[in-house]
């Protein structure tokens, strides 16, 4: 069944006008080139290939565990976050490839779902995990995942909510699970300095909770437990017989009862997996939860040219240049653009927009980055961190310049101007990896490590310290100086020999779905849903605390 | 309605009051309004803001809720009247409009009371009187014996008098018991026998009458109109015979089938029957009439305006109540009997709030959405009542009453059935649809009918709409397309609906029918195109819609869906955990529980209604089946016995409460 949202949460929009807010991009894509035709062709079939894993994934941990599941009257965990949701609801999931091919087990999703989606009208973070892989134990993946979504909860001050059904450490892997600061305890760590921060943290019990997994229900602001489903104990039924001789069932030894009745350690008695997830939307509905984003706000206004025609824009070619520009036209509302120093550093395109009506900085790669781009680029970040705009970062990038030039030139403390902008600019960013991101270049547009708010990448993308054709090249040319020193000569098939796999590993290591199975992201997205992804992630962001940037020395 | 043609010698009334409420009350004041008569409202407490007091002039609280309280607080209203300066009192239908004592009271006081004298009221009122006075007459009434001689010679030459079949019948009876319809004179002797053997087991008396047994009866009443100068007109005959639970729910003017003579003897007769009791104004004749040789009998003499008056303004081109008005002003009345002609043919359908489903019982609520046809020449809506209007436990459950016209029958029936497609109402279950399957009817159609028309053909009149395919697909549709949209709020939570991270989206939606049948709808959403693949399922089949679209308009509350290339509109409205898309109703089954142990032992209120007697208390040890509460909901009585053997924890509540659905009235405990 589909419970209804009973609250509605009514925020007034103090309208910008849009009539000066920027120009219309021109258009100059021709969709019926062939070269256009070829490109969509190309991003399409990445894009099928993409769902088609996805539609694995979703599945979980395969027939006949989900048969299991559904036997014992349990909702599936996907099923569970449609009906927390409010009808209607988008749930912007988060890490639907963490695990993927990353060990000899086949773990879907990370045996976790994590996402984003609203709950009576409140925005929060969800963390099901999903019993049917592996007994919803955790792998260190599994770890890493549910913890970068308590990190989105708490930077974005976004209620959580666990929806708990697992086995606990995957105990054969405990020495990558339990001891480290990133590891198990961490979560708990999590909910008890959130819930210290006034982020409301939330556990519905749908299943057991085992050893550690007891303090999740038990650490939680409220929780809620199923009767005859849920269960909490620091040791289960086999544990204690062994240890003391007791013989007594889950139920008996921590269900609903014991823990709603002589406990205390639940709060709320449910009596299916629907009514516990009703009474999450209850505790939610009466939580006073307020966010009020301190932006101006527009009408959000379609894009005048539709998203759906960037793929036929980049394709999957890395090596064919592509013009950003024209993928802006395509993300941002209305396809109006103002842009800031559009004659200098013109390999960097910055400006401001809006996306679903929010403001945006938007910083994009159009070619290599010389010291101009880097100055322009350290500069409009300052202009964006000075009035609270959220910065976007469309990265296609395979570095900064090389050569006597550009040293000379400074390139180098040119180029940390802009890092160390991006760096400390204390506003929401939000990088998309649209293309390349490559060296240096990933840092100046705000890697993974630059703590952007959120990082989404293109199916298409690759991601790397260099190409992997230049790795091949410079390790080949080291390889053919010492072969020289020594007098030895390299012929050509020698040297093809030696590349090929290194190409062949940086090909693989880069590729999206193998950053994505690692989190180096928090998805792949399609670049026509680039827009709404990005409106989702500006909603959530600018709920928080947002401002007081303090830049660290620029070098000049 | 036409206006009287001839100009009234004496004035009309400058005010008049209405001691009614609804559409009737309505109905009155629109025909005052136009001859320039101010009008008078009352209301009960319940009626504070009812569509009869911000119609009329002047309005006056009368009383509480209960009727009995208020519309038939004949002191109460005469005071208003009094105070508010009126000259006449209309009674409307049902409430004081045939109370003898109450028509005097009004002519004593030195006001006009719009009705017949009271004591043609009185004669009227008594079945034997009025038998005798139309014997008299000479108006046929049904032939039978009711004397005291029972042998059984006298009884079967009795019989042999009034021709087979006939009905034996204990004088004591009811509900069946010691009655025989006796087809030849051969089975009279056995079936008296019985007749007797089975009174006196039931009653102790064996006394029995004779009667004429009518085998396929219609019931044909005629509309008389006298004045106070000894002229008397009939303005046809209406026919009546659709009944369900012994009220009308379909009536028609003229009666179908009738030959000019029988139409002209009906009406010769049902003048000399008012003439015989110096009947004054409006007045209504009925007879049964027998389908087999076409003669019929006097029942009974209606003195008051009816309910279904307007299919006879509508073939007769007049205005009842402005004929009321002059006649109780002193005028003569405005046409003869020469000057009156049928003229087409018209349809009432009147519209309740019932479930025909549940045995027409009544049902009560808010009228959350109400969408009447357009009125026209041809379409005649009486309504007192509008949308966001409760539908009160207190008084008859009439939502509206739909006229319609046509040249012919025909025509009139199609006119009624497109009308009838274009009423909705959401919130209360109403009749609807099975007045919708009756328009339909093939015997319907053709005018074969008679007073066992819904029993005769139970099995091929629908009682309510049934659940289609694409019924479901909207109300999945309309879930869609409100639940997402926040009006007042855009962000991308909400005007991204079902947006999902590179895969559609799939929910699976039970929704249950009045019977509690579930229903599944699957709908799978593209996010990026909002198109919608919808997979529904009954009990009995499934079906796939495939690219569905579906657009809801908020201020209309009209939802257009698109499916396979259909595009289908409907009303939605969403109230708690009920969608209505009318005439269906689909719940949503709720998710909360309450702890078994409770659940079980409880009573609560099968609907709303007034609690009229409670027969335990606290600490009272109940036996399964017991009669524990007496409820009543529109004048109908419930029993509500024990669920199980048990001890009365606690009662809720007092004689006379009104309760609305789902409340505790009592909670038992373990013995």
């Amino acid at each position: 069944c589909w419970p209804l949202s009973q609250v509605s949460v009514q925020k007034s929009r103090g309208l910008a006008s849009l009539a000066n807010l920027g120009p219309i991009i021109e258009n100059t894509v021709d969709v019926n080139s062939p070269e256009f035709k070829e490109n969509a062709a190309a991003q399409d079939a990445l894009v099928e290939q993409l769902r088609q894993e996805v539609d694995k994934i979703k599945r979980g941990g395969g027939e006949e565990a989900r048969k299991r599941h559904l036997s014992r009257k349990k909702l599936l965990p996907r099923d569970r976050i449609d009906t927390l949701l409010d009808p209607g609801s988008p749930f912007l999931e988060l890490s639907q490839f963490a695990g993927y091919k990353l060990y000899d087990d086949d773990v879907p999703a990370g045996g976790i779902i994590t996402g984003i989606g609203r709950v009576s009208g409140v925005e929060c973070v969800i963390v099901a995990n999903d019993s049917t892989v592996k007994g919803g134990t955790y792998y260190p993946i599994t770890v890493k995942k549910h913890l970068r979504a308590q990190e989105i909860a708490r930077e974005n001050n976004l209620p959580c909510i666990y929806l708990v059904d697992s086995g606990g450490a995957n105990l054969p892997r405990q020495a990558d699970v339990f001891p480290d600061r990133e590891h198990f305890g961490r979560i708990f760590y999590n909910q008890a300095t959130m819930s210290g921060a006034g982020i409301p943290q939330i556990a519905i019990v749908l299943g057991s909770c085992t050893a550690g997994g007891a303090y999740v229900p038990a650490m939680a602001d409220e929780s809620v437990i199923v009767k005859n489903q849920g269960t909490i104990f620091l040791a289960g039924p086999p544990l204690v017989k062994a240890a003391t001789g007791e013989v007594v069932s889950g139920e008996e030894l921590g269900g609903a009862d014991l823990h709603c009745k002589t406990s205390g350690v639940t709060d709320y008695y449910a009596h299916s997996d629907e009514h516990a997830l009703n009474l999450g939307r209850q505790i939610v509905a009466n939580l006073n939860y307020q966010r009020n984003p301190k932006v101006t706000l527009t009408e959000p206004e379609a894009p005048l040219y539709p998203p759906s025609e960037i793929g036929g824009i980049v394709g999957d070619n890395l090596r064919k240049p592509f013009d950003m520009k024209q993928v802006i036209a395509r993300i941002v509302d209305g396809s109006r653009f103002s842009e800031f120093k559009e004659f200098y550093g013109t390999s960097l395109i910055t400006g401001f927009a809006r996306i679903h009506g929010f403001p945006v900085g938007i910083v994009a790669n159009n070619g290599i980055l010389f010291s101009e781009s880097s100055l322009k680029g350290a500069h409009f970040v300052q202009l964006c961190s000075q009035r609270n705009i959220p910065l976007v970062f469309l990265q296609n990038i395979t570095g900064f310049m090389v050569g006597k030039n550009a040293e000379a030139g400074g390139i180098a403390k040119n180029g940390a101007k802009f890092v160390t902008a991006v760096a400390c600019a204390n506003v929401p960013k939000f990088t998309i990896l649209c293309g390349g991101s490559f060296g240096a270049g990933n840092y100046g547009m705000c890697g993974r490590a630059y703590s952007p708010r959120f990082l989404w990448t293109w199916p298409n993308s690759r991601i790397s310290v260099m190409g992997g054709e230049q790795a091949a090249n410079v390790l080949a040319q080291v390889t053919r100086d010492n072969k020289e020193k020594k007098g030895q000569t390299w012929s050509a098939e020698d040297e093809e020999a030696f590349k090929r796999p290194i190409r062949d590993r940086y090909e693989a290591e880069g590729h999206p779905y193998f950053a994505s199975a690692r989190l180096w992201d928090d998805g792949i997205i399609t670049p026509s849903s680039t827009r709404d992804v990005l409106g989702l992630g500006l909603s959530v962001a600018l709920g928080s605390h947002v401002g007081g940037t303090r830049f660290g020395v620029f070098r000049m | 309605y036409r206006a009287a043609s001839t100009t009234p010698t004496h004035p009309h009334f400058n005010k008049i009051l209405i001691a009614n409420r609804g559409e009737i009350a309505c109905r009155i004041m629109r025909t005052a309004k136009r001859l320039g008569v101010k009008t008078v409202a009352v209301y009960s407490s319940a009626d504070a803001s009812a569509m009869h007091v911000q119609m009329a002039d002047e309005a006056y609280h009368i009383g509480p809720a209960p009727s009995s309280e208020s519309y038939l607080n004949a002191n109460r209203i005469l005071d208003v009247a009094h105070k508010s300066g009126a000259q006449a009192i209309h009674p409307g239908y049902g409430f004081l409009s045939e109370n003898a004592a109450f028509a005097t009271q009004v002519t004593e006081s030195g006001l006009v009371f719009i009705g017949p004298p009271a004591q043609a009221i009185l004669s009227m009122g008594s079945k034997s009187e009025s038998k005798k006075i139309m014997q008299d007459a000479s108006v046929p009434v049904v032939p039978g014996y009711h004397g005291e001689e029972q042998s059984v010679e006298r009884l079967q030459a009795e019989a042999e008098r009034i021709g087979y079949p006939v009905l034996i019948k204990a004088v004591k009876g009811g509900g069946g018991k010691g009655m025989r319809i006796v087809e030849t004179p051969q089975d009279f002797k056995d079936m008296l026998e019985s007749a007797k053997r089975e009174a006196t087991k039931s009653f102790g008396d064996d006394t029995v009458l004779v009667e004429k047994y009518l085998t396929r009866p219609r019931h044909v009443e005629v509309q008389v109109f006298a004045d106070t100068h000894g002229n008397a007109v009939y303005l046809f005959e209406r026919d009546c015979s659709v009944q369900r639970r012994h009220q009308k729910v379909l009536e028609e003017a003229p009666a179908p089938g009738l030959s000019p003579e029988l139409r002209a003897s009906l009406g010769a007769k049902a003048v000399a029957a008012a003439k015989a009791v110096n009947y004054v104004g409006a007045g209504t004749v009925e007879f049964i009439l027998d389908t087999l040789d076409d003669r019929f009998y006097f029942m009974e003499m209606n003195t008051r305006l009816q309910v279904e008056h307007p299919v006879t303004e509508m073939i007769t081109n007049t205005d009842l109540v402005e004929w009321q008005l002059l006649v109780a002003s002193g005028n003569p009345l405005p046409k003869t009997q020469s000057s009156l002609e049928i003229s087409g043919h018209a349809f009432e359908a009147r519209i309740y709030a019932e479930n025909p489903a549940k045995g027409f019982l009544p049902d009560t609520g808010k009228l959350f959405y109400m969408k009447m046809p357009d009125a026209a020449p041809n379409v005649r809506v009486e309504t007192g009542v509008r949308q966001g209007d409760d539908v009160s436990v207190y008084y008859d459950p009439m939502i509206s009453k739909l006229v319609v016209s046509g040249p012919n029958r025909t025509e009139a029936l199609r006119t009624l059935r497109n009308a009838l497609n274009d009423f909705h109402v959401a919130g209360p279950t109403t009749n609807i649809p099975f007045l919708t399957s009756l328009a339909t009817h093939p015997s319907f159609i053709s005018g074969d009918i008679s007073t066992s028309f819904i029993a005769d053909h139970a099995d091929t009149l629908s009682l309510s709409a049934p659940i289609t395919h694409e019924t479901l697909a909207q109300a999945a549709m309309g879930l869609v397309s409100t639940c997402s949209k926040t009006p007042t709020e855009t962000t991308p939570w909400t005007t991204l609906p079902s947006f999902r991270l590179n895969h559609p989206q799939t929910r699976t939606l039970t929704l249950h029918d009045q019977n509690s049948t579930p229903h599944k709808v699957t709908v799978t959403t593209d996010p990026q195109t909002q198109t919608h693949t919808l997979t529904t399922k009954t009990p009995t089949s499934t079906r796939t819609f495939s690219s569905v679209t579906a657009h809801y308009n908020p201020t209309t509350q009209i939802l257009t869906t698109t499916l396979d290339s259909t595009r289908l509109t409907t009303p939605f409205i969403q109230t708690d955990q009920t969608l209505h898309l009318p005439p269906i109703t689909l719940s949503i089954p709720t998710i909360t529980h309450t702890h078994a142990e409770t659940s079980a032992n409880t009573i609560k209120t099968p609907m709303p209604c007034k609690i009229s007697a409670i027969h335990v208390v606290k600490g009272d040890t109940v036996k399964k089946g017991q009669v524990v509460l007496v409820l009543e909901a529109m004048k109908m009585e419930h029993v509500v016995r024990a669920p199980g053997d048990g001890i009365v924890k606690r009662v809720f509540g007092v004689v006379g409460d009104v309760v609305p659905e789902g409340r505790v009235l009592v909670e038992f405990g373990q013995v």
